[in-house]
C-alpha cells in the first residue's frame, strides 16, 4: 500500500495510527469515542438553545404557530425523515463493515450515505423554494394570509407572529441543514480514506465516531419532524 | 514514603537535559507545536495581552469617573469603552484565563499523562482564541461596540449602529476554544490518568478543571446559538427576539445567562482549585475534608445552572420564578461555604509558611468570601431590586472575579512559575505587588458598595458630584492596583534571564507535576509514575530551606 | 473490559430490523398527525420521536451493550442539562400574570 508509508513516516511505532501519547490502541479509542460523545452533548444543547424559543414561542402564539405550521408540506417532511432513517441504516453497516474489514462494502455505503444526505438538502432546497414562493420567508416580503386549517375552519392569527414561527423554523432547519452539510463533507473525505485503505478492523475509529454524528443530526431532525409539522395539525 | 520525594542528586543537577522550552527555538517550533505546556504559554502571551488590553479600558472609565462631569469622553465613547472592558476581561481573559494557562500546562502533568487526549484540538482551540481576539480587536479598532458586554435585545438586534455582529461572532469563536478546550480536559481526566491515580487521589486543581470542563461543554453552545439568533436577526430579519413580531427580548436574557452565569464558575473553579493546591502546600498539611471540597466543586458546577434568572430579577421575569431562582442562588452558597470552611479548617493548627503565593491565597478567601457573601444579598429579591444596576452590583462582581479569580490566578502563576520558567522569582518584589494588588484592590472597589448601595447607578459617564469623593478613592485604588499588575508581568519577565535556577521541587509541594525535572521534559516524565499514595501526603514530604526563611532566595 | 468493545455489534438483519421499525413509527406518527386526538396529538408525536430517538441512540450509536456506564451518563446529561434549560425558562413563562 502506497499510503502506509506516509503514516508511518507520520507516527511512529508499530501501529501506524497510534499516537504517541497514548499507552495502546485502546485507551486511544476510548479517548476519541468519549471526545466525540462530549461533542454531541454540546450539540444537544447548541440546538437546545432554539428548541427552548420554540417551546416558549409556541406555547405564547399558539393559534399563529399552529396555522403556520399547517402551511408546511408534510409529504416532504416525511420524506426527508425516511431519507435520513434509511441514511442512518447505510452509516450503521458501514461501521459494521469497517469492523470486518471489508473495504469495498465499507466504501459502497459511505458513497450511498453521502447520496441519501445530498437527496435530504434537495428536497429541503425544494421546500425552502415553496417558502419563498409563498412569501413565508421573514422579512419584508413576508405575506401569511393563509389562515384556515385543513378542515376549512377559519382561525384568528396575527401574521407577525406567524413570521416569528417562519423564523424558528428557517433557524431550525438552516442549522440543521448545515450540520447535513457538513457531514456528507465529512463522509465524503471518509470514502476516499477508506478506499485508499486507510482502516482496518484494529482502526476505523473516524468511521465510527462520524457515525456517531450523523445519527445525532439524524436524532435532532427526528424532534424537528413532529415538532414543527405534525403537532399543530389539529388544533 | 521514599517514592515521593526527589532523590538530592537530580535537583541539584543544572538541567543539561532537553526540557520542553529548548526542544526547539524556531517560530514554527512554538506555532505548530501539540505539546500542551508550549501551548499554555502561548495562551500565556495571548492572554496577558488581553488583560492589559482590558485593563487600559479600566483605567479610561476610572479617569472619567474621577470627576463628575463627562470631560473625557461622551456618552457613546463611554458606552464603547465599558463594554470593550467587560467583553475584553470576560470572553479573552478571565474564562480561558486559569483553565487555558495554568490547566493546559497542568493537568497532563498533575495525572502523570504525556500530553492532554488531543493534543492537536489543543492547538487547534488556542488558534480560534487568537482567530476571536482578532476578529474581537479588528471590530475594536474600526468602531467598537456600545451594547454592553451581555448583547441584550432589543437594542443589540435593533437599536445598536455599531458592529454587534463582528463582536458577536468573535464571541461565538472564542467560546469554541472554550469548548475544546473543557472536552479535552475531561477526556483527558478521564482516560489518561497514570496508574494508581484513583479518583479519591486526583488533587483538587484537576476536580476543579473538571467541574470547569463540564459548564464549559454543557453551557458554551447556548451562548454560542444566541449570538447566533442575534446576528442573524440583524442580518436577515428573522424576528426572533424581536418584540414586534411577538418575540420575546427575555428570552434572548434566558438564554444568554443560561451560559453566562455558569461562565462566572468557568472563571472562579479552576481558581479556587488553585487555591486548595496553594493551602495544602504552605499549610504543610492535607486538605481538611478532601472529598467534599472534591465534591463541592462539581455541585457548583450543576447548581450553577440552576440560577441564572436571578441577573432578571427586575426585568420582567414572573415573581413566582423569581422566588424559585432566588431560593436556588441560595444553594450555591453552600458548596462555596464548604470550600471556604475547609480551607480555613486546613489552616488550623498547621505550620503556615507566608512565601507569595499563600498571600495571594489568602487574599483570594478574604475577597471571595466577600464577593459571596454579598452575591447572597443580591439574590435576596427585596434588596436586589433596590440595587440592581447600580455599583453594589459591579462591585460584587469584581470582588468574586477579579479579588476571586485574579488572586487564584497570580497565586498560582507565583507558585508554578520555577516549573513553568525553571526560575524562581524575586520573592521581595513578588511579595510588595501582591501587597498593592490587595490594598488596590480593595480602595478601588470597596468604595464602590458604598456608591451603588446609596444608589449611583452603573454604565453612566457622569453622576451627581455627591459620589465624587468615593469615586475618586475608586480611581486612585485602580492606579495601585495597576501597578500591583504591572510589577509581576516585569520581574517575572526578569526572571526568566536572571532568576535563580529552580530546583524540581522548590517548594517541597505534593503532586505529580513536582516530581519531574523544572522545567519538565516534553513528554512530561522519563516514566510514566506509578501513584501509591493520597493527594497531599505532607506529612511524607519535608518542607524545604526557604520555606523556613523566605524571601532569602 | 476492552475485549467487550469488539462484540457491540449485532447482525446485519438486526440493524435492518430497527430500521424498518424506525420507518414504521415514522409512518405511524404521520397517520396519527392526521387523527384528531385532542391535547394528545403532540403528546403522541413526542413520544413517537423519543422511542425512535432512543432506538438510534441504544442501537445504532451502540450505547446499549458499551463496555462502561460512562457513555450513557453523558448522553443522560446532555439530555438533563437540556431538561433543566427548558424547565426552568418555562416556570418563568408559565406563571407570567400578566399574559
Amino acid at each position: 500500500m502506497p499510503d502506509s508509508q506516509a503514516i508511518v513516516m507520520e507516527h511512529e511505532a508499530h501501529n501506524p495510527a497510534l499516537l504517541h501519547h497514548f499507552a495502546d490502541a485502546q485507551q486511544q479509542k476510548n479517548a476519541a469515542s468519549l471526545g466525540m460523545w462530549l461533542f454531541l452533548v454540546t450539540e444537544i444543547m447548541f440546538f437546545g438553545g432554539m428548541f427552548c424559543a420554540y417551546l416558549v414561542y409556541r406555547l405564547a402564539h399558539f393559534n399563529a404557530f399552529a396555522a403556520a405550521s399547517q402551511q408546511l408540506s408534510i409529504g416532504m417532511g416525511a420524506f426527508n425523515t425516511a431519507v435520513l432513517i434509511v441514511s442512518s441504516i447505510t452509516v450503521v453497516l458501514a461501521v459494521k463493515a469497517a469492523e470486518a474489514g471489508k473495504r469495498k462494502v465499507l466504501v459502497g455505503y459511505l458513497i450511498i450515505t453521502v447520496l441519501l444526505g445530498m437527496t435530504f438538502l434537495v428536497v429541503k432546497g425544494f421546500e425552502y423554494r415553496e417558502k419563498f414562493e409563498k412569501h413565508h420567508v421573514p422579512g419584508s416580503t413576508f405575506k401569511f394570509t393563509d389562515t384556515f386549517d385543513d378542515n376549512g375552519k377559519q382561525i384568528p392569527v396575527n401574521p407577525k407572529e406567524a413570521e416569528l414561527f417562519f423564523s424558528l423554523y428557517f433557524a431550525m432547519t438552516g442549522m440543521h441543514a448545515l450540520h447535513m452539510i457538513i457531514g456528507c463533507g465529512l463522509f465524503g473525505v471518509l470514502t476516499v480514506f477508506a478506499w485508499k485503505g486507510h482502516y482496518s478492523p484494529g482502526y476505523f475509529t473516524p468511521i465510527e465516531n462520524a457515525g456517531l454524528y450523523w445519527h445525532l443530526v439524524d436524532i435532532i431532525w427526528i424532534y424537528l419532524f413532529p415538532l414543527l409539522y405534525l403537532i399543530s395539525r389539529h388544533s | 514514603m521514599a517514592s515521593t520525594v526527589i532523590p538530592a542528586n537530580q535537583t541539584l543537577a543544572p538541567t543539561p537535559k532537553l526540557n520542553y522550552l529548548n526542544n526547539g527555538h524556531t517560530l514554527k517550533s512554538w506555532l505548530l507545536t501539540t505539546d500542551h505546556k508550549r501551548i499554555a504559554l502561548l495562551y500565556l502571551i495571548s492572554v496577558t495581552v488581553f488583560f492589559f488590553l482590558g485593563g487600559f479600558f479600566a483605567m479610561l472609565i476610572r479617569l472619567e469617573l474621577l470627576t463628575p462631569q463627562g470631560d473625557l469622553m461622551q456618552a457613546d465613547t463611554y458606552n464603547k469603552v465599558f463594554t470593550m472592558h467587560g467583553m475584553i476581561m470576560v470572553f479573552f481573559f478571565l474564562i480561558p484565563v486559569v483553565p487555558a494557562v495554568l490547566g493546559n500546562f497542568l493537568v497532563p502533568l498533575m495525572i502523570g499523562a504525556k500530553d492532554l487526549a488531543f493534543p492537536r484540538i489543543n492547538l487547534l482551540s488556542w488558534y480560534l482564541y487568537i482567530t476571536a481576539g482578532t476578529l474581537f480587536l479588528h471590530c475594536m479598532l474600526t468602531g467598537g461596540v456600545d451594547t454592553g458586554w451581555t448583547f441584550y435585545t432589543p437594542y443589540s438586534t435593533v437599536g445598536s449602529n455599531t458592529n454587534v455582529i463582528e463582536a458577536g461572532l468573535a464571541v461565538f469563536i472564542a467560546g469554541f476554544s472554550s469548548i475544546f478546550t473543557g472536552l479535552n480536559f475531561i477526556v483527558t481526566i478521564h482516560r489518561m490518568r497514570a496508574p494508581g491515580l484513583t479518583w479519591d487521589r486526583l488533587p483538587l486543581f484537576i476536580w476543579a478543571n473538571y467541574a470547569t470542563s463540564l459548564i464549559m461543554i454543557l453551557g458554551t453552545p447556548v451562548i454560542a446559538i444566541t449570538v447566533v439568533l442575534v446576528a442573524v436577526e440583524r442580518l436577515f430579519h428573522l424576528g426572533i427576539f424581536d418584540p414586534r413580531l411577538g418575540g420575546d427580548p427575555l428570552l434572548f436574557q434566558h438564554l444568554f445567562w443560561f451560559y453566562s452565569h455558569p461562565a462566572v464558575y468557568i472563571m472562579i473553579l479552576p481558581s479556587m482549585g488553585v487555591i486548595s493546591e496553594l493551602i495544602a502546600c504552605f499549610a504543610r498539611k492535607r486538605i481538611f475534608g478532601y472529598k467534599f471540597v472534591a465534591l463541592s466543586s462539581l455541585a457548583i458546577a450543576v447548581f450553577g445552572f440552576l440560577v441564572w434568572a436571578h441577573h432578571m430579577f427586575v426585568a420582567g421575569i414572573s415573581l413566582y420564578a423569581a422566588m424559585i431562582f432566588s431560593f436556588l442562588s441560595f444553594s450555591v452558597g453552600v458548596p462555596s461555604a464548604v470550600k471556604v470552611f475547609n480551607w480555613t479548617a486546613t489552616l488550623y493548627k498547621s505550620s503556615i509558611s507566608y512565601a507569595t503565593p499563600m498571600l495571594y491565597a489568602f487574599g483570594f478567601i478574604g475577597l471571595f468570601t466577600i464577593g459571596g457573601l454579598t452575591g447572597l444579598m443580591l439574590a435576596t429579591i427585596g434588596i436586589d431590586v433596590h440595587v440592581t444596576d447600580t455599583y453594589f452590583v459591579v462591585a460584587h462582581f469584581h470582588y468574586v472575579m477579579v479579588g476571586g479569580v485574579l488572586m487564584g490566578y497570580l497565586g498560582g502563576l507565583h507558585f508554578w512559575w520555577p516549573k513553568i520558567s525553571g526560575r524562581m522569582y524575586p520573592e521581595s518584589w513578588a511579595k510588595l505587588s501582591a501587597l498593592l494588588v490587595f490594598v488596590g484592590f480593595n480602595l478601588t472597589f470597596f468604595p464602590q458598595f458604598i456608591l451603588g448601595y446609596v444608589g449611583m447607578p452603573r454604565r453612566y459617564w457622569q453622576y451627581p458630584p455627591e459620589f465624587q469623593v468615593l469615586n475618586v478613592l475608586s480611581t486612585a485604588g485602580s492606579s495601585v492596583l495597576a501597578v500591583g499588575y504591572l510589577l509581576p508581568m516585569i520581574y517575572l519577565l526578569w526572571s526568566l534571564k536572571y532568576g535563580p535556577i529552580a530546583e524540581a521541587n522548590p517548594w517541597g509541594a505534593a503532586g505529580l507535576e513536582w516530581q519531574t525535572t523544572s522545567p519538565p521534559p516534553t513528554f512530561n516524565f522519563d516514566e510514566t509514575p506509578v501513584v501509591t499514595w493520597e493527594a497531599y501526603n505532607y506529612d511524607e514530604i519535608p518542607a524545604p530551606k526557604q520555606l523556613e526563611a523566605p524571601g532569602a532566595r | 473490559m476492552s475485549e467487550h468493545e469488539e462484540h457491540t455489534s449485532h447482525s446485519q438483519a438486526f440493524y435492518l430490523a430497527i430500521g424498518i421499525g424506525l420507518l414504521v413509527l415514522t409512518a405511524t406518527t404521520v397517520g396519527a398527525a392526521f387523527v384528531n386526538l385532542g391535547p394528545f396529538n403532540p403528546i403522541i408525536a413526542l413520544l413517537i420521536a423519543t422511542i425512535k430517538a432512543t432506538l438510534v441512540v441504544l442501537f445504532f450509536m451502540h450505547v446499549k451493550g458499551a463496555s462502561e456506564k460512562l457513555t450513557g451518563a453523558v448522553v443522560v446529561s446532555g439530555f438533563f442539562f437540556l431538561a433543566i434549560l427548558l424547565s426552568l425558562s418555562l416556570a418563568d413563562y408559565l406563571t407570567r400574570s400578566w399574559r
